[in-house]
């Protein structure tokens, strides 16, 4: 469905995108990862044709990008990360205007948008002001809108930025209800949690590169212990000194906490008893600990 | 299905052809604009009225006719292209600036198949399109005030179209350059003001000192007051397809100039 190439881009001196290649096959949710600033959202912008790559080729549903990226875009949904829903026009307003930009007839536009607002969960909500609606209300119907022309291709840019955890939750279900119907669905996320739950592979960009493409297990198992133990409280540097780099395959102390990443965690937890100072967390490695442990725990902005 | 499927059949997808779709930005300016038409009417008539009833009326009484025309009459042909420059210039620099940064209308419509230039010339037509309006409104004042004796006047509206595309245009130019409404203020105040003054809407331009009127040729809007003069009042007028080349030339460079800036602007 999306086929990237080593794809490059410049503004100036920088160069945002270095040598970036994957592939998404038909009906997969396909998750881009990476910090703020890592070129997720300007590698998205070159694959549906809105900015011309400085070297690469991208084919996206078979056609060429940027050449044929108009033609392309007639069978993809875009959402935005920044809401641009039309406040001057109702919910309902908003998805036949946006029908009529893929050539869609007005009658065709009105026949899809009760079945669309169904699926956003808006039905009740059909002839409401868009400023009426919430975050989560406004983030379905860019969904909805996406939707309009009824695409095998769905981008999102950051699809649950901002959103409380009952919108995202829902944003979710609808997500894996498109990838069900065989849609395939390129994301871009720095949700972890997110990542983890609804890609079948994710790709970890940083500084512009392609770090690693892979499915989130297998990615987890080969990067990460399977335990990681939390530590943190007055008299954390001492025990990590002491007893926490030694006992982990792999530990760091990160301002006042320690990560103690285990194959076997008892000898650790065995130190951890009787002081009381100290709190401790034993979880199973996720998607977060490989994205840190590949682009460091360093602020980016 | 397989992606050589795929690329043949939007092939066969049904669409408009690639020189209408502009036509749905036009739509979508349109329906906003159809909800606010209450008010958006009255303004269009009222403001044209008071200004020619007052001025016409108030300052016409102490002026000698001009050129064989009562003031009022050498007024409301002026205020036909003044007020459609002020209406295509306010839609192309307010408007849609809202559209381009506030609102996003602009990305939302390229992340459907449609184009920077389907978007900059549907927005350069509705300019011209708001233009015309205010222009009708004051044939219509014209009419209720009895000045208009000929049908033949009809043709001095693909004349305020021109002059609504080179301003829509301008104004578009403007709109892709700037970061904030402020830079309007200064376009209006320092740019159409002073261009109004010395192109014969409120007063005759051979008042003015020699080489005023001559900057005065290079800009569109004398260009425009003088064809419509003419074909509101019948007065004589010089070289006709000097005036209409200047409007043509300032509509299609600027529209040009705009979809460049915008491209470059928003494909980045």
């Amino acid at each position: 469905m999306l086929n990237v190439e080593h794809l490059h881009k410049r503004y100036g001196d920088l160069e945002v995108v270095r040598d970036v290649s994957f592939h998404v096959p038909e009906g997969q949710c396909f998750g881009l990862l990476g910090p703020n600033g890592a070129g997720k959202t300007t590698t998205l912008r070159c694959c549906l044709g809105l900015t011309q790559p400085d070297a690469g080729t991208i084919t996206l549903v078979g056609l060429p990008v940027p050449q044929k990226a108009r033609e392309a875009r007639m069978r993809v949904g875009v959402v935005p990360q920044f809401d641009n829903l039309d406040p001057d026009f109702t919910v309902t307003e908003n998805l036949i205007v946006y029908g009529r930009y893929f050539g869609l007839s007005r009658r065709e536009c009105e026949a899809r948008v009760e079945r669309l607002l169904d699926f956003a969960g808006l039905a009740d909500k059909a002839h409401a002001r868009i400023e009426a609606l919430s975050g989560g209300m406004k983030r379905r119907l860019t969904l909805a809108r996406a939707m309009i022309n009824d695409p095998q291709v769905l981008f999102m840019d950051e699809p649950t930025t901002g959103l409380d955890p009952q919108a995202r939750h829902l944003v979710w279900d609808r997500l894996k209800a498109l990838v069900t119907q065989g849609r395939t669905i390129v994301l871009t996320t720095h949700f972890m949690d997110e990542a983890q739950r609804l890609c079948d592979r994710v790709a970890i960009m940083d500084h512009g590169v392609l770090i690693t493409e892979e499915a989130p297990r297998p990615l987890i198992e080969r990067e990460i212990e399977p335990v990681v133990i939390e530590v943190y409280g007055d008299g954390v540097e001492d025990w990590f000194q002491a007893h926490g780099k030694a006992l982990s395959s792999r530990a760091e102390l990160a301002g006042d906490t320690a990560f103690c990443y285990c194959n076997d965690p008892e000898p650790l937890l065995k130190t951890l008893e009787g002081q009381n100072e100290l709190r401790a967390l034993r979880r199973a490695a996720n998607l977060e600990d490989v994205f840190l442990k590949l682009t460091g725990r360093d602020l980016r902005d | 299905m397989t992606e050589a499927a795929l690329a043949t059949n939007s092939v066969d997808t049904p669409e408009r052809p690639t020189r209408w779709r502009f036509l749905h930005v036009v739509y979508r300016n349109y329906l906003v604009w159809r909800k606010l038409l209450g008010s958006a009417l009255v303004g269009h008539l009222a403001d044209p009225l008071i200004w020619l009833v007052g001025l016409g009326f108030g300052l016409g009484s102490l002026m000698p006719p001009i050129g064989g025309m009562r003031y009022i009459e050498f007024l409301a042909s002026g205020m036909l292209c003044y007020s459609a420059m002020n209406s295509a210039s306010f839609e192309g620099l307010w408007s849609a600036f809202t559209r381009l940064k506030m609102q996003r209308t602009w990305e939302s419509i390229l992340n459907a198949p449609m184009t920077v230039v389907d978007v900059v010339i549907g927005e350069w037509v509705w300019t011209a399109l708001k233009g015309m309006l205010s222009g009708i409104a004051i044939l219509l004042v014209m009419t209720l005030l009895g000045m208009i004796h000929s049908p033949f006047v009809l043709w001095v509206l693909p004349i305020v179209l021109l002059v609504g595309l080179a301003f829509g245009g301008l104004a578009l130019i403007v709109t892709a350059l700037a970061k904030s409404y402020d830079m309007f203020t200064y376009y209006f105040s320092l740019f159409l003001m002073p261009m109004t003054l010395v192109s014969g809407v409120f007063f005759p331009i051979e008042q003015l000192p020699k080489i005023a009127q001559i900057i005065a040729q290079f800009l569109p809007l004398v260009h425009a007051t003088t064809l419509a003069r003419a074909l509101a009042f019948g007065t004589p007028v010089g070289n006709v397809f000097l005036h209409i080349g200047v409007l043509l030339i300032y509509a299609v460079a600027t529209a040009v100039i705009a979809a460049r800036l915008v491209e470059r602007r928003l494909m980045r």
